[in-house]
């Protein structure tokens, strides 16, 4: 089995749309979360949203090719020509190196934005074209296959959906394709667009959204806070890494899933926790070599309180010695981008020996008993963290990263 | 009993199914064992049937309706604003 190595990333977000503007917010303790911008109108339940700010499409890809681009493709293929810029590659250039590359990009609202814009064009506006290129701008893999595109990318490709887990699924399943031979490398993520009035409709009508601001962990959450985004790695065997003498970010080391098969809102501890062992299983970890989780940490009443026991459930008494944290509290819930834009933190925290804060906390809920990393960052080493992602739906994903060197 | 009282409880024993009779005002939603999606799909029908809009978080459902006499209370109450 071959070891991997994570060389490049890439990112999309509330907090910054390039590694070093996210890295810097998270090591700050920047909020990203603030009331929608742009929009005609705005639901009465919706508060604040982890939106996608000052993203200028044009300049980074390109004004011939936006007309088919739905934002959720254009922020997954920004991140990726991000990360595989950081990563030095070059795979036009090298059509053997591309096929032997795969790509998967896994998102949960695809083009969401593209669809509503047909609706209110037909149903509002009482028009009776909708633009032309609905279908290959709203498909699910249009992220995917504009990555392909751009960067010949020839090998297996595809997207993943699995709602909030979506990004941890392309990521995980990539790593296993790297390890195991099938592939030399992948770029992998997940992406979302869904600051938009529709969805934000969805989410209000749910009854789950924040009243203020999100709040993981804390005794007064009141629910998530909508975000958007992309995050997007690239991940290589690790002697081809280090014979190219590109820098290693952080050693890709583990990846477990499973599905609650219960409930399809209600997240179940006993799914999770076999997740979560799964991955370590697989990375081959025992439980008193994590240091950091990046939790789901999705700031409802339900979320929180089961997945502190599934900590608890997995760790014992490890779990006091666990830094976990939620970066969904400053950049939202990226829902088929979280995963990604939660790797890229759990990597910063691994660079920086900083774990980032979980912000809004005013006091840790009893029913919630983690060691949370409340309010500011914490400077700490960190030599192994975990990423969760527990899915509606009850599709579990769970990534394992370990410091490079 | 009100009309409004009743077109609620007709609501309750549409979502949910359970037995007319147990419904009452003081009848507690932990102990008629609603979940939290059949309370949503309740809200959204009787935000429909009286055209208003029940101040409603899932997160916060415990502190906020414990039986459905709350319910039934905030409903009139949002009915009553909009006159």
């Amino acid at each position: 089995m071959n070891r991997v190595a994570i060389t490049g990333m890439g990112v999309v977000s509330a907090l910054g749309n390039d590694v070093e503007t996210f890295r810097r917010a998270l090591l700050e303790g920047r909020d990203g979360l603030q009331p929608p911008e742009g929009l005609e109108d705005v639901p009465k339940g919706i508060s604040v949203v982890g939106q996608v700010r000052g993203f200028d499409a044009e300049a980074r890809l390109g004004k011939d090719r936006l007309p088919l681009l739905d934002p959720f493709a254009q922020f997954g293929l920004a991140a990726a020509d991000e990360a595989i810029a950081m990563a030095g590659l070059d795979l036009r250039a090298d059509p053997e190196a591309g096929q032997r590359t795969a790509c998967i990009i896994g998102t949960g609202g695809a083009g969401i934005s593209t669809l509503q814009d047909g609706f209110t064009r037909l149903f509002k506006e009482g028009k009776s074209r909708v633009n032309p290129f609905t279908v290959p701008r709203a498909m699910g893999n249009a992220a995917c296959s504009h990555v392909t595109m751009a960067h010949g990318i020839t090998g297996p490709s595809f997207a993943v959906t699995s709602a909030c887990a979506s990004a941890n699924h392309a990521i995980g399943l990539g790593f296993h394709m790297v390890r195991g031979g099938m592939v030399d490398r992948a770029v992998v993520g997940g992406t979302d667009a869904l600051v938009n009035f529709g969805n934000l409709k969805a989410w209000e009508a749910l009854r789950v959204v924040a009243r203020d601001t999100c709040r993981p962990f804390s005794k007064d959450r009141t629910g998530m806070v909508v975000g958007e985004g992309a995050g997007v790695f690239v991940m290589e065997r690790w002697d081809d890494a280090v014979a190219r003498g590109v820098p290693i970010l952080a050693e890709m080391i583990g990846f477990g899933m499973s599905a609650d098969a219960g409930d399809i809102t209600f997240p179940s501890v006993e799914g999770a926790s076999r997740a979560v062992r799964a991955c370590l299983d697989d990375a081959g970890l025992a439980p008193t070599d994590v240091d950091h989780i990046n939790a789901h940490g999705t700031a409802t009443a339900a979320n929180d309180a089961t997945e502190a026991q599934v900590i608890r459930a997995v760790f014992g008494d490890h779990t006091d010695r666990i830094a976990v944290t939620s970066t969904k509290s400053a950049h939202g819930h990226g829902l088929g981008a979280a995963g990604g834009l939660e790797l890229v933190a759990c990597i910063v925290a691994l660079q920086a020996g900083v774990v980032p804060a979980t912000l809004h906390v005013s006091e840790v809920d009893p029913d919630c008993p983690l060691d949370v990393v409340t309010n500011a960052p914490r400077r700490t080493a960190v030599t192994v963290a975990l990423s969760n992602s527990f899915a509606f739906g009850g599709l579990n994903a769970v990534l394992a990263v370990r410091k490079a060197g | 009993m009100s009309d409004l009282e009743q077109k609620i409880y007709d609501i309750v024993v549409d979502k949910t199914e359970i037995p007319r009779e147990r419904l009452s005002r003081e009848a507690s939603i932990k102990d008629l064992e609603i979940s939290s999606l059949d309370f949503v799909e309740i809200v959204f029908a009787v935000e429909e049937e009286f055209d208003i809009e029940v101040p409603y978080n899932a997160n916060t459902m415990d502190a906020d309706f414990e039986t459905l006499g709350d319910v039934i209370d905030a409903v009139a109450a949002e009915v009553a604003k909009q006159g």
